[in-house]
């Protein structure tokens, strides 16, 4: 993965941003009519979903039993016989990462080096997840911490009073330095977006960020009460491809919080395609952020092979 | 002391029933020995030696023909005989059995390779058991069973891990009903059914009511599909129990099915970790893990698990593994070659993975078929070892956190046969016993058996119990009900439930007018919709079907069904399936008599309903509707008196029968009768705590939907009932085809029941058919007869041992 070095801070960046919402939505609502996947295509779009997940679990009762389960799952994310019947066994189909808090970290990065997956990233949440109110010093130590336990990828959440104050010197300030705190390690950022207000501050704030030198956006923590929805995505990806076409940068894009089912994360797999092109549909610039989504995939496979609708109990419990 | 001292040799009396016999045996027919010509045989080895025993046949279709005809003439005086006549048959046996004990234990565990220890200490004593307890049933089958009669000559097949406990599971409820059997015995074991049925001859059981043909794999199919075998009862793999399911499919011939399973044994940190451990050996080691309900799936409380799997480890450092009659040893050989191999085979599997596979190698003898005993650790939900069935001495391990995710990690399976729970606290227990699906559950223990407690699947490990009372309903028929005819014309099971939607019809449109202030205007349009999560849906792909009346009117438009609102129906009664299930059977009550209730006072409009849309009688419309209010009163009244009932087992303590419900059953409902069939069939289900997916009759469906303004306004949860409209087969087609429907009750074709039969086969779902036969709704015995109870739940015995006293 190559990394987004960020530039300096440039307000006129920020200027003149203008976005239309009743526009932005009709665009939202049309895209899955407009474009659709069925069959073999689907199947293999699901797959490719599937290659696209950071397999989740930020809860406060996670302990190694159910990290081990969750990492074995994230290597094995489709139940063996189905790919075999797919004949896609050879492509050893595994998630795009596994998320977890810091003080887990150093669990994943065991358990997927003792079932051979250490090539699938380790991705932290830092910086006072989800609400970021916590000292910056405390915020960055964080993000060291769980870099030096084998995070490869840390998913930060930014300063929502500096973005709904309009204080944008001050976010960028602070993104920089969590990216120095980083390292080798790719930095998503969090925008919380259900938090921002307004479209104009998700699109500001995405600038920002970038500028900053994240490596991905990130729209939700998923505890906020609107997580990832796709007329914000559209601002997302947008600001995206207006980095891109001044900078030469390709920033990823990771939707979290609320994709549940196979069907919404192909409407998510058909707006990266349509705004931003086929480069953003693979999991070096997109992933999604999930943990039950995986099952009802796994599920509408099991469909695609059998012709039957799969029964919970069949599927291997992440 | 040397362990050496206590060895038995093998002596020469043991085996000298086999010398008798010249080594050599043919079928046991009519209690005769029959050895036909031109056969080819097949040698019966010892595992634990790998020396031959005797020669058996390999039996053919004729062999199969002689012997179901053998017990078809004896089923004409067999199952007219008094069931005092039959107790006493049967306790003749028990009491030849005794006799004969040691002989039978030998001559077990030779062919199989088992510890004499075992089939000495507890398949013999259970298959005694199960014969004085069988000769109970004959005796009380007039009084206990008073609806029910014999079904006819049974084909039971029984695998090689239990040879001779199996086949009595099966012949005893057989032969105490009234019906007559043959048997197959498994491949690798033949023997010792073989000498029972020359015990039973020798006990006075007259000839032809129990005969054993021995062969290949293929002879158990000639049996099974045979049209003189009314029944067939299997214990085996999942694989071979769907391929009965199959070929007998449409056939009316009963079937049960005692198949594989993945059983979980949960340790909490409240557990005695020591006894634990024990229960563990009971669990994986007895008779080599070749136990259906092997305790397969170590769950570990993650407080506890290094601790626990370093105890039983060093348990494992003193298991004996040795010769089938060396009484000091733990564990045997395995059955043959091939089980050896796909043992081995799916432990590599888990090394591939990065599993941690420990073995206990020391001390295995050099010859014979002996696989160490083998716990794994570092694998999880998706490992092929955690998820297959190894039927080999393997346990998995895995963590849990908290007793939800045990209970989760428990169910995370396609099998439901059994499980144990450990742990001293009470409350714990019986919750987690509750909440896992399967049908026999152990706490503080593993692997008991006995006669009077049913033993059986949920799920994929199949259907039927062996064992109880619940086991009697196997080898029984309502006495109302006659054979079902063979069906005849063969049914494409791929093109079946393919339709075409239907188009508008603007002729014969009957709107019905009415006069306002002297205006004639045109009644509001009805919209009829499904229903289902407790509200009204519109189809999937919205188009619509005609509902005609008798006189070729156009009386109304219902939705047309398809695969996807089949997909939603389901989905919505598994969220609703947990609460119903929670509710106390008291509340369920008050709805469905509340549903009465609310019926009633709408009692005009639905007779009016009913002739509009049949043509019936008035006098015939208010029968039906008020037999069915008196039906809703009926399956009320159950729903506090059908819990299950304590088994008296040998257990000191209690083995108790919970009725557990089936799951989501879908209901397939006749034509006739479309109001009184609809609620006879719907309230049994949801009273025992089912949620349901009904397709209401194909030509009425009008009355079906008018009543989910009845459900709305009587308290029934969302979820619970689910009406989806339509084309019968199409809908039938997907709702059979479901994975997540347990239970299929289909009443309408001769095909469709033939389709349902044999498409449920791949999740090996319950089925309840009419194979195209009608039945008259009006009278009790048809219409609420306890087989609707028989077709609502599932039996699940929990065994609890009790006991703290030990001194004064």
């Amino acid at each position: 993965m190559t990394t987004n070095v960020g530039r300096d801070f440039d307000e006129s960046w920020l200027a003149n941003v203008h976005i239309n919402l009743p526009a932005i939505k009709r665009r939202a609502e049309s895209l899955s009519g407009r474009r659709t996947v069925k069959k073999q295509w689907q199947a293999a779009w699901l797959l490719r979903i599937t290659t696209c997940i950071d397999l989740t679990t930020l809860s406060g009762d996670d302990t190694p039993s159910n990290i081990q389960r969750l990492c074995c799952k994230a290597k094995h994310p489709i139940r063996y016989d189905l790919l075999a019947d797919m004949k896609v066994a050879h492509l050893d189909v595994s998630c795009g990462a596994v998320c977890v808090y810091p003080n887990r970290v150093a669990d994943c990065v065991k358990y997927l080096k003792s079932i051979g997956a250490s090539n699938i990233p380790v991705a932290s949440v830092a910086t006072g997840f989800p609400a970021g109110q916590t000292p910056l010093q405390t915020r960055l130590d964080e993000i060291r911490f769980a870099v030096s336990q084998g995070a490869q990828e840390i998913d930060v959440v930014i300063n929502r009073h500096y973005a709904l104050t309009g204080n944008w010197k001050g976010l960028y300030d602070e993104v920089r330095e969590m990216k120095i705190a980083c390292g080798d390690a790719h930095l998503k950022t969090i925008l919380a977006t259900g938090e921002l207000g307004s479209l104009v501050n998700v699109y500001k704030a995405s600038m920002v960020c970038m500028m900053a030198g994240a490596d991905f956006i990130k729209t939700s923590t998923g505890k906020e009460t609107v997580n990832a929805i796709l007329p914000v995505a559209l601002v997302m990806v947008r600001a995206i491809r207006e980095y891109f076409r001044r900078t030469g940068y390709k920033v990823g894009f990771k939707p979290a919080g609320g994709i549940r089912s196979a069907k919404d994360s192909l409407n998510w797999m058909i707006l990266m395609k349509e705004e931003l092109g086929d480069d953003w549909t693979k999991p070096d610039l997109f992933r999604i952020g999930a943990s039950g989504l995986l099952l009802d995939i796994e599920r509408q496979i099991f469909h695609f092979v059998t012709g039957r609708y799969a029964a919970v109990h069949e599927l291997p419990m992440a | 002391m040397s362990k050496e001292k206590a060895k038995t040799e093998k002596k020469d009396e043991d085996v000298a029933w086999l010398d008798d016999h010249g080594r050599q045996f043919g079928h046991f027919i009519d209690n005769k020995w029959t050895i036909p010509e031109n056969r080819k045989t097949y040698n019966t080895i010892c595992p634990s030696t790998g020396e031959i025993l005797a020669s058996t046949v390999q039996g053919e279709k004729e062999d199969v023909d002689l012997a179901v005809s053998a017990a078809r003439r004896a089923f004409e005086s067999w199952s007219k005989a008094s069931g005092h006549y039959r107790a006493r048959i049967l306790y003749s046996i028990a009491r030849h059995v005794q006799k004969h004990m040691r002989l039978l234990s030998v001559i077990e565990s030779l062919d199989n390779g088992k510890p004499i220890r075992e089939s000495r200490d507890s398949d013999i004593p259970t298959v005694i058991r199960h014969l004085y307890h069988h000769a109970g049933w004959a005796q009380l089958m007039d009084m206990e069973m008073a609806n029910w009669k014999p079904i006819g000559v049974v084909g039971a097949i029984v695998p090689w891990n239990f040879p001779l406990m199996l086949l009595t599971w099966k012949i005893c409820p057989a032969l105490a009903m009234g019906n007559t059997v043959v048997l197959k015995p498994a491949t690798y074991t033949r023997l010792s059914a073989l000498l029972f049925g020359e015990i039973c001859a020798e006990a006075g059981l007259p000839p032809g009511v129990f005969n054993v043909v021995t062969g290949a794999g293929s002879v158990g199919s000639m049996l099974a599909t045979h049209p003189d075998v009314d029944k067939v009862g299997f214990t085996g793999s999942t694989e071979v129990g769907q391929l009965l399911r199959r070929a007998t499919a449409g056939t009316g011939k009963k079937l049960s099915l005692e198949l594989g399973g993945k059983s979980p044994v949960i340790v909490f940190e409240s557990a005695d970790l020591d006894s634990a451990v024990e229960g563990v050996v009971d669990a994986i080691w007895f008779n080599q893990g070749q136990v259906c309900s092997a305790g397969s799936r170590l769950l570990l409380q993650e407080s506890i698990y290094d601790d626990f799997v370093q105890r039983v480890k060093s348990r494992m450092s003193h298991l004996r593994l040795g010769h089938c009659l060396d009484k000091t040893i733990d564990m045997g050989a395995v059955v043959d070659e091939s089980q050896l191999k796909s043992i081995e085979e799916l432990v590599q599997s888990a090394r591939l993975e990065g599993a941690q596979v420990y073995q206990m190698n020391a001390g295995i003898p050099k010859k014979g078929l002996y696989y160490p005993p083998t716990l794994i650790t570092g694998v999880q939900t998706v490992s092929r070892v955690v998820v297959e069935e190894i039927f080999g001495p393997v346990v998995v391990v895995l963590p849990f956190r908290t007793a939800k995710e045990a209970i989760e990690l428990g169910n995370n399976t396609k099998f439901g046969l059994a499980g144990s729970v450990w742990t001293e606290n009470v409350s714990l227990g019986l919750e987690v016993a509750l909440s896992l699906k399967a049908g026999s559950i152990w706490i503080n223990c593993h692997n008991l058996f006995d006669a009077a407690a049913g033993f059986g699947g949920y799920r994929q490990s199949g259907y039927g119990r062996d064992g109880g009372k619940e086991g009697l309903y196997e080898y029984v028929r309502p006495r109302w009900e006659g054979r079902p005819a063979v069906h005849s014309s063969p049914v494409d099971f791929k093109k079946f439930g393919d339709t075409i939607p239907s188009r508008p019809t603007f002729e014969n449109v009957d709107i019905a007018q009415l006069l306002i202030d002297g205006i004639m205007l045109p009644t509001i349009d009805r919209t009829y919709k499904m229903y289902y999560g407790g509200s009204q849906q519109r189809p999937d792909a919205p188009y619509s079907r005609p509902i005609v009346s008798p006189s070729g009117k156009v009386i109304g438009h219902v939705g047309e069904g398809n695969r996807k609102d089949i997909r939603n129906a389901v989905e919505a009664a598994h969220k609703a399936a947990p609460g119903w299930g929670k509710r106390a059977s008291h509340n369920r009550a008050q709805i469905v008599l509340y549903l009465a209730e609310n019926l009633e006072l709408r009692r005009q409009e639905f007779i009016g309903r009913l002739i509009l849309m049949t043509g019936c009688t008035e006098e015939v419309a208010k029968q039906e509707v008020d037999l069915s209010i008196q039906r809703l009163f009926h399956w009320g009244a159950y729903a506090d008196k059908y819990g299950g009932t304590v088994q008296e087992t040998t257990l000191y303590g209690a083995t108790v029968k919970v009725h557990d419900p089936v799951g989501v059953i879908a209901i397939v409902c006749p034509d006739d009768h479309p109001l009184l069939a609809f609620v006879s069939l719907l309230a049994p289900a949801i009273v025992r705590a089912n949620c349901i997916v009904i397709i209401p009759s194909q030509k009425h469906p009008l009355l079906a939907l008018d009543l989910y303004q009845v459900f709305d306004t009587s308290d029934l949860p969302g979820g619970v009932i689910n009406i989806v409209t339509g084309d019968q087969d199409h809908l039938t087609k997907y709702l059979t085809e479901h994975q997540d429907v347990q239970s299929v009750w289909y009443f309408g074709s001769a095909q469709g029941s033939a389709f349902v039969e044999y498409t449920s086969a791949e999740n090996v779902k319950r089925t309840w058919v009419n194979y195209g036969q009608s039945r008259d709704w009006t009278k009790p015995d048809q219409g609420q007869g306890e087989e609707f109870l028989y077709h609502s739940i599932q039996v699940k015995n929990i065994w609890i041992p009790m006991g703290d006293i030990y001194a004064n």
